[in-house]
């Protein structure tokens, strides 16, 4: 039928619509069927279009990636994940294995009978209404081709919800670990937070490989909050060096909420994320931050969008960038000011360091802006190091090769210094020190 | 100590330094003294080796061996240290953290111990009061935010910290209200001594006053055009620059 492997999908949903037997909730399975006609209908996305103008996904569409259907530990034991997890860290850690939730593997110290954290194929059985009333209506598929395959095997995932009033102290992590199938695989998480009024959590999106294959993760994850609700949300994404990352975050902010978004994207061979946050109430906020670092032949793409749906909403942004080697850089960052969004402030900035001749970087800031009153700034900067610092650094005693490093190191902890769970920020520094003692060149 | 022959030095083309030719002793405190534009700053970078300058003929020799041949680190590691006119910023990079790591390079050259931060932030806060310097300016980020003034503190800071051998003073005193010059102009007299020689490179005698050099050199368009005593500064200071502009033969 087509060159990119849409009609290989379509056979495999026909492979998952049989394996499960009936178990599913009628209302879910009518959306998983209309993702997988609407993906059928899209096939993967090209260099023509748009949004996709600088990734190029053709190395991903030419793998027939096996859908992993069902739960498999894979023998994984929790001290085979504890290098995924910040020392001596308190939290609620929820684990998904190629996709699916590991009871064996996570351990919930928040529970209670109003807070909910587990899995999402549990929660379809026990919270469907809940479930029904979110899945899918903030993650639209229509226009985008991997919603729409990760919608059509929507099964499990992590499901968290979070009631009116109530503050959740302990993080809630979020492991996702790919393993060493024989197969090359795709694991789908879906993932559905949902926060009541006044009500606050620091979630991580941890995702994590035990295996130098070729697979290819494609995750969703809806967060849904509430008036006047906080949440600061931290994506780690260290997949192994041969893996397809695909994700796309989007949250839907009640009125004055707060969102806090600090992204980290380290590996990967192509990577795509897509973080949307609409301020769909009066006086919300929202922040994004970002650092990607890539080496070797590495592309990561980051495409943000800043909706601003209601008045007086504020947001905003700094993504910053290390490129080296003959790595690739996208950064997309929209701002997205709708007709009834007055008093809006926003406010955008992307740096970009290019550590070689041969790395590069696209950086486009993309402003839609249909009301009148509005404040909106942006600003882009490519550069290598300042030549003016390091001479400075080396004046001082401090050799050449050190110096590069404590500029490169001084310019990732803008944003590292960013995050609020100490444990995280610390093991995210950790993950630079190591990484700039690889080498950046 | 220090031997400068017949130095010529400019960028891209342009000829800068016009043979110049200095020699400094332990123990000695040398100013070099000029109108704008005459070469001073260029001296003083490419002695603390500033690679944006070629030097195109001549020779510095620093305790007999070729100044022009070592990497920037490895001149601050043998004791030169230069006392920038614009210290520049770096965001990120703590002040403290910087020099800990540029200290026990320079200690490690030495062959002394490496100093663990106890002990380092014992030797901060003892230097610290030498050039007056509020404590929080010392974990604050390299400069980042400082005022003119506490730039230059900074520097001297530094230089209190990392004991050079030779230390060049590019236009320390430049932009200095009275007070601040007086507390930079102290913190140098502290750290004068027999065992270190001081290059102060200035526009003005006023830093004189108070830093009082055994030897005043001129350098006008890229040569040293006279050397005396420090009484050759109070001349210049009554008669301007432009009374030295005859050249004549340098003593030394």
């Amino acid at each position: 039928m087509t060159q990119d492997k849409r009609s290989w999908y379509v056979l495999s949903f026909e492979h998952f619509e049989k394996s499960l037997n009936g178990l599913s909730s009628g209302a879910i399975h009518a959306v998983r069927k209309s993702a997988i006609a609407r993906f059928a209908e899209l096939g993967f996305p090209t260099t023509h279009d748009e949004e996709w103008k600088f990734t190029d996904v053709t190395p991903l569409k030419g793998v027939e990636f096996v859908p992993v259907l069902s739960y498999n530990s894979d023998g994984l034991t929790v001290k085979d994940i504890e290098k995924f997890l910040p020392k001596n860290f308190v939290c609620n850690r929820l684990v998904c294995v190629n996709g699916h939730y590991s009871e064996e593997l996570s351990s919930v110290l928040s529970q209670t009978q109003r807070v909910k954290m587990g899995s999402l194929a549990e929660a379809m059985r026990t919270d469907g209404e809940l479930v029904s009333a979110h899945l899918g209506q903030h993650a639209r598929f229509d226009e985008n081709a991997f919603t729409a395959l990760n919608t059509a095997f929507v099964n499990d995932g992590v499901f968290v919800s979070i009631p009116d009033r109530t503050i959740v102290e302990d993080p809630i992590y979020l492991l996702f670990i790919s393993t060493a199938l024989d197969t090359k695989f795709v694991s789908q998480p879906r993932n559905l937070i949902v926060l009541g009024k006044n009500s606050q959590a620091s979630i991580v999106e941890a995702y994590a490989s035990l295996s130098d294959n070729i697979y290819f993760t494609n995750s969703v994850t809806e967060v849904v909050m509430g008036e006047n609700a906080i949440i600061e949300h931290e994506k780690v994404q260290e997949e192994s060096a041969r893996a397809f990352h695909v994700s796309r975050t989007q949250v839907h902010q009640g009125r004055d909420s707060n969102f806090v978004s600090n992204s980290f994207a380290f590996g990967g061979s192509l990577v795509r994320n897509d973080i949307v946050a609409t301020m769909d109430g009066e006086g919300s906020e929202a922040t994004l931050n970002g650092l990607y670092l890539a080496n070797g032949s590495q592309h990561i793409d980051n495409h943000t969008t800043m909706d601003h749906a209601k008045p007086r909403c504020n947001s905003h942004e700094l993504y910053k960038g290390i490129l080296g080697g003959k790595s690739r850089g996208v950064f997309n960052g929209k701002i997205f000011v709708r007709k009834d969004a007055q008093k809006t402030d926003a406010k955008q900035t992307n740096k970009n360091l290019l550590l070689s001749d041969h790395a590069s970087i696209d950086t486009k800031p993309q402003l839609e802006i249909f009301a009148n009153d509005v404040k909106c700034t942006h600003g882009a900067t490519i550069g290598q190091l300042d030549e003016e610092q390091l001479f400075y650094l080396r004046a001082r005693g401090i050799g050449a090769e050190d110096a590069r490093t404590m500029l490169i190191y001084a310019f990732a902890s803008d944003v590292i210094d960013r995050v609020h769970v100490e444990a995280l920020r610390d093991r995210l520094h950790n993950v630079m020190h190591a990484k700039l003692g690889e080498g950046t060149e | 100590m220090l031997e400068i022959i017949n130095l010529h030095a400019g960028v891209q083309g342009n000829e800068i330094l016009d043979g110049v030719n200095l020699k400094v002793n332990v123990g000695e405190v040398h100013a070099i003294m000029g109108p704008n534009g005459s070469g001073k700053s260029t001296l003083a970078q490419v002695l603390a080796g500033r690679e944006s300058f070629n030097v195109t003929e001549g020779q510095v020799l620093y305790d007999g061996k070729d100044l022009l041949a070592m990497s920037p680190e490895d001149r601050a590691r043998a004791g030169v240290f230069m006392a920038f006119q614009y210290p520049v910023e770096i965001p990120g990079v703590s002040n403290t953290y910087f020099l800990k790591a540029g200290l026990n390079a320079i200690r490690k050259q030495r062959g002394l111990e490496e100093l663990d931060a106890m002990e380092f932030l014992k030797l901060v806060k003892e230097k610290a009061k030498l050039v007056e310097m509020e404590e929080g300016l010392l974990n604050r980020p390299v400069n980042h935010g400082f005022s003119g003034g506490e730039k230059k503190r900074n520097e001297i800071f530094q230089m209190a910290v990392l004991e050079p051998r030779l230390a060049i003073l590019d236009e320390t005193d430049s932009g200095l209200d009275i007070d601040a010059l007086r507390i930079v102009a102290d913190g140098i007299n502290k750290l004068r001594g027999k065992h270190n020689a001081i290059i102060l490179v200035t526009h003005y005698q006023r830093l004189l006053n108070y830093v009082v050099p055994d030897f005043v050199h001129v350098l006008v368009d890229g040569r040293i055009v006279k050397s005396g005593g420090k009484e050759l500064a109070l001349k210049l200071e009554e008669k301007g620059y432009d009374w030295v502009r005859e050249p004549v033969e340098l003593n030394t």
